[in-house]
């Protein structure tokens, strides 16, 4: 089977394909979260260190994942918007920034709570934990660029230039506890292998893709939101059921 | 030392966040079908026609 996708790019192609997606994904996330939970609450052992607090590792680690992940997507989204002019893209990029935002939140929060008992602190001027909060406040950046501009077609590609321009942060987190000494530990899980106890990395792996699956459901719905919003003079938009009730 | 309230805070307010979002996100979506329902030319001009017996 294949996919038509320049027929996909359509926001009037992809809003019925979004709505048929997202109970799949919705659905995923409560089934992956349920079974994460499970393997990190029932299975996993207490750290023998750090007690029952590295808990919080299993939402700290998949939302600092999806924190960084999702901008790059809403990068990508940007600069397809900016270069091909494409509707949908921008409109992908617009529904993933307040995500990404409350991801970066949670990574942060999480974070916090986390080297409170451990650390001894709640917040250090780390090159992770800034970088991150650098993130926090580039996502704050597009979505309050995005509201202070009133065309749509401008704000996609005034967004875009901001998010791709911020990629560089990426690596810059994501290397931070190589390039510099930092109180944030390194990487305990790689390409090459991991450090960590097996049902541990099982509970945080399925607890990554419980956020993934959420991110996917939720970004899905806005999207579609938006497409109603942008597109709301169309004639097939007119013409959908929920509108015409 | 098992600091179960640093556990609860982080789980706590990440379930809201979600919930929020899901929230917020269909309140929007219902807004966005509302102005859409009110700009549609075919579902404002029909009703008033008939209603005036045209």
């Amino acid at each position: 089977m294949s996919i038509n996708w320049f027929k996909l790019s359509s926001p009037a192609s992809f809003y019925p394909v979004a709505g048929k997606l997202i109970p799949w994904f919705a659905g995923g996330a409560v089934v992956l979260a349920a079974i994460g939970l499970w393997l990190g609450f029932a299975v996993a052992p207490t750290d023998f260190q750090q007690g029952e607090v590295y808990r919080i590792i299993f939402i700290h680690v998949p939302s600092a994942w999806l924190s960084m992940f999702l901008y790059v997507v809403m990068a990508f989204w940007g600069a397809l918007a900016l270069g091909f002019g494409t509707r949908l893209s921008g409109m992908m990029a617009q529904a993933i920034a307040p995500t990404g935002a409350l991801m970066t939140f949670v990574a942060l929060w999480t974070g916090a709570l986390w080297g409170r008992p451990t650390w001894g602190t709640y917040w250090a001027w780390d090159a992770r934990m800034t970088s991150e909060l650098i993130l926090l406040f580039l996502y704050l950046g597009i979505i309050a660029l995005r509201q202070a501009i009133g065309d749509p077609r401008r704000a996609d590609r005034a967004c875009a230039v901001l998010s791709i321009v911020g990629v560089v942060n990426i690596p810059i987190i994501y290397f931070s506890v190589k390039w510099w000494n930092t109180l944030h530990q390194g990487a305990s899980v790689k390409l090459t292998g991991s450090s960590m106890e097996t049902t541990m990395l099982a509970g945080m792996l399925v607890m990554s893709f419980a956020f993934w699956f959420y991110s996917i459901a939720i970004v899905l719905a806005r999207v579609r939101a938006i497409i109603v919003e942008r597109e709301r003079d169309a004639a097939w938009v007119a013409a959908l059921p929920e509108v015409r009730a | 030392m098992n600091h179960w309230h640093f556990i609860l805070g982080a789980y706590g307010v990440t379930l809201i966040v979600a919930v929020v979002e899901i929230l917020a996100v269909r309140a929007r979506r219902r807004a966005a079908v509302r102005t859409a329902a009110a700009s549609a030319p075919v579902s404002r001009v029909q009703p008033a026609a008939s209603a005036r017996g045209a």
